[in-house]
């Protein structure tokens, strides 16, 4: 009896631990009808609730941005790398607000589905993957705006002129989702046991805009030690880059978007050890 | 003898007690350094037994202890014990919700656990909605949830809301629906805890029904949890009995459910054993005054009588109802009584003791009935079931027979003739 047992193989055991370095893809492979639906929730769920529904997707950057125009450009008189501000504060928004929505979501996913989390198991990082997802929607409807935006001037206007490393787009994308998630991720596996962290992450993203080309391009700082430090924010290569690709001003450099794409990675990887080490056990702290 | 789908060995789980966030990161360090060392975890030999009653010393408590069992591929397994007996922990630790701190668990099949029945239904999506999104958090693919999807209508019974919210729901539906998707779930191994505690009596039969077939007919392992001892002794086929975390008995479903009810009892007639200690107020005991049986607990069929709950309260609590509940040993209710029933105000409790009286009379047949008791003050204060019974006695004058059925009212009888009888000529 003890010898048949000895050889038995089991289709799973639990122990204490697990491996931090794991992802388990091939598990989420399996529930991925679960991270449609889950996007398809949220996104239905934020439809249905307001009046104007998706609507609310394309007032927030267009109203900001308005702000943005009046306040910065007309008001603070800041340079825009002779681009219509208009144009320049929206394509920096867009982006930076897929950015920060994506930490913001993802950092606090494990009190946000608690209900869930503690009811049932499914391979946790379905959670942040399809927050990421749903962002894209949002994003995908602000650059809708962007583009209606984009193409007014495109006519007008002959300084905005897109040229081949406009094709970087999808990339960019991708580096901010990494980038979002990584640290969100990061950021909800420690608020499960160290809860002041959560106050830290809404204002320290905000803070980090004024650190990015978002409102003040890159050329505008010279070449002094500010400058260093602003290329220090993974997001900065990302956002100058898509203005240089689509409307032709802007700082662009393979090093600058290799940095960031090396940012991401680190990111993701620490996101994911940290995320693993406590996903056996934060039921229990939350 | 059949093979074992699921074999726990040494099973622990050790929890923190009361603030989590004060000194964690010392503990953390130390626990960190230990480990380093390749020691053990400074606190493990800290943790103390789990035990509701007692204060803690150290902070630090274990769950569960030491727990060891399998269970047979085919076999409906329950677990009972206590509140904080570690039941639903150990449920957790099976349904890979939370990690074991030392042992481990082998599993030769899919788990598919319910531990709430509904798990992440979203109110404003359409039932129909919900039910793909509840099967795939339970682990089903989308087209298994499709083709299942007319049973699983069929099977809750609502399907003229099928396109309606949510939220417009009455819990009963709520159940029915989640339930439906739940019993619809083809894994190996079924982990329940406690889903039968809602919806009404017919839904629960079909529950108990669906289940007995997933294990009798296709052969399926369920784990179950219950308090209600009807359903479990109706369903498993073994059962566990923990207690403070520890396993107390392992073995067929009628010595642990006996072992069970014994342990359960309250030491004194009427008198709550185990109080509840973070409450504003707790039901004491209870006694019967002005009945003629000489027993503080029994009282005759029909007559007038009064029940007194005993009370005592921590804090002020304004605007509080109380509700009284007689079930029979089912479970079905045979009374409900609500303090403001007969133009009864709700009323004011201030620290203290209290005598809390419902008058009545039972007019139902002779047996033992279960009384529960719950103060009610914009949320739940205290729900208390008694251990100890209500029994009826059957009246001196009524005859000594055995009757059906559950009321026991005197029914006068008389003959009424319409029409002249014919007069029979005899001869």
């Amino acid at each position: 009896m003890s010898q048949h047992e000895l050889k038995r193989t089991w289709r799973e055991i639990i122990t204490p631990q697990n491996n931090i370095f794991s992802l388990n893809l091939k598990e989420i492979w399996n529930y991925r009808d679960l991270l449609f639906i889950l996007v398809r929730r949220d996104i239905l769920a934020i439809y249905k609730q307001t009046i104007l529904g998706p609507i609310w997707f394309f007032l927030q950057p267009v109203l900001t941005t308005i702000t943005f125009v009046v306040v910065f450009a007309r008001v603070g008189k800041l340079p825009t790398s002779d681009l219509p501000p208009l144009l320049f504060y929206l394509s920096g928004l867009v982006l930076w607000s897929y950015f920060s929505e994506c930490i913001l979501r993802t950092s606090t996913f494990f009190k946000d589905n608690n209900p869930i989390l503690s009811k049932v198991y499914f391979p946790r990082l379905i959670v942040p993957l399809s927050l990421v997802m749903t962002n894209l929607v949002k994003l995908s409807i602000q650059l809708l705006v962007f583009l209606l935006v984009y193409i007014c001037f495109l006519v007008k206007s002959p300084d905005v002129r897109p040229n081949a490393y406009a094709l970087l787009f999808p990339l960019l994308i991708l580096l901010i989702a990494g980038l979002g998630l990584g640290t969100g991720m990061m950021i909800s596996s420690l608020t499960t046991r160290y809860k002041d962290l959560s106050h830290l992450t809404t204002f320290g993203v905000q803070l980090a805009m004024f650190a990015s080309p978002v409102i003040f391009p890159l050329s505008g700082f010279g070449n002094g030690s500010y400058r260093l430090l602003i290329m220090a924010n993974p997001m900065t290569g990302i956002i100058e880059t898509f203005r240089y690709g689509l409307l032709g001003h802007g700082y662009f450099s393979w090093g600058l978007l290799g940095y960031d794409a090396a940012c991401m990675v680190v990111f993701l990887l620490l996101g994911i050890l940290t995320f693993n080490s406590v996903e056996k056990n934060f039921i229990d702290s939350i | 003898m059949k093979t074992d789908i699921i074999s726990v060995e040494n099973v622990s789980k050790m929890y923190r007690l009361g603030e989590i966030s004060t000194g964690t990161i010392s503990h953390d360090l130390q626990r960190w350094w230990n480990k380093l060392r390749g020691r053990q975890d400074p606190f493990e030999s800290l943790a103390e037994l789990n035990d509701r009653t007692t204060k803690s010393q150290s902070g630090y408590v274990w769950s569960l202890k030491d727990i060891n069992f399998s269970v047979a591929e085919g076999e409906v397994f329950g677990i009972v014990g206590k509140n904080g007996a570690g039941k639903s922990t150990l449920l957790k630790i099976l349904s890979k919700i939370t990690k074991p701190t030392k042992g481990c668990i082998k599993l030769d099949g899919r788990v598919a656990s319910l531990l709430e029945v509904g798990t992440g239904f979203h109110p404003d999506l359409s039932g129909r909605e919900n039910v793909f999104l509840n099967g795939a958090i339970l682990g089903m693919r989308r087209h298994e949830i499709k083709s299942r999807f007319d049973e699983i209508i069929e099977f809750s019974g609502i399907e003229r809301y099928i396109d309606t919210p949510v939220k417009r729901y009455s819990s009963g539906m709520y159940v029915r629906l989640a339930f439906a998707v739940a019993a619809h779930l083809q894994p190996e191994i079924l982990v329940i805890d406690e889903v039968l505690a809602v919806g009404d009596a017919e839904f629960q039969k079909k529950c108990l029904g669906k289940m007995q077939d997933v294990s009798r007919r296709q052969g399926r392992t369920v784990l179950f949890v219950s308090h209600n001892i009807v359903a479990v002794k109706n369903l498993c086929n073994r059962v566990m009995l923990l207690e403070h975390g520890r396993t107390r008995l392992i073995g067929p479903v009628d010595n642990v459910l006996e072992e069970y009810q014994a342990s359960e009892k309250d030491q004194e007639e009427g008198i709550r054993s185990q109080l509840p200690q973070d409450t504003a107020a707790c039901f004491l005991g209870w006694n019967l005054e002005g009945q003629s049986a000489s027993d503080a607990h029994s009282c005759y069929t029909r007559e007038d009588f009064t029940i007194v709950f005993h009370l005592r309260c921590k804090a002020a609590l304004h605007s509080c109802e109380l509700n009284l509940r007689i079930s029979l040993e089912d479970s079905s209710t045979i009374l409900f009584a609500n303090s403001r029933d007969y133009s009864g105000q709700s009323f004011t409790l201030h620290p203290g003791e209290y005598q809390l009286r419902f008058h009545l009379h039972l007019p139902v047949s002779k047996g033992a009935y279960n009384i529960e008791v719950g103060l009610f003050c914009k949320e739940w204060i205290d729900i208390w079931r008694s251990s100890t019974r209500l029994t009826v006695l059957d009246t001196f004058e009524g005859s000594a027979r055995e009757r059906e059925g559950i009321l026991n009212i005197r029914t006068g009888f008389s003959l009424h003739t319409l029409s002249r009888p014919i007069e029979i000529d005899l001869l």
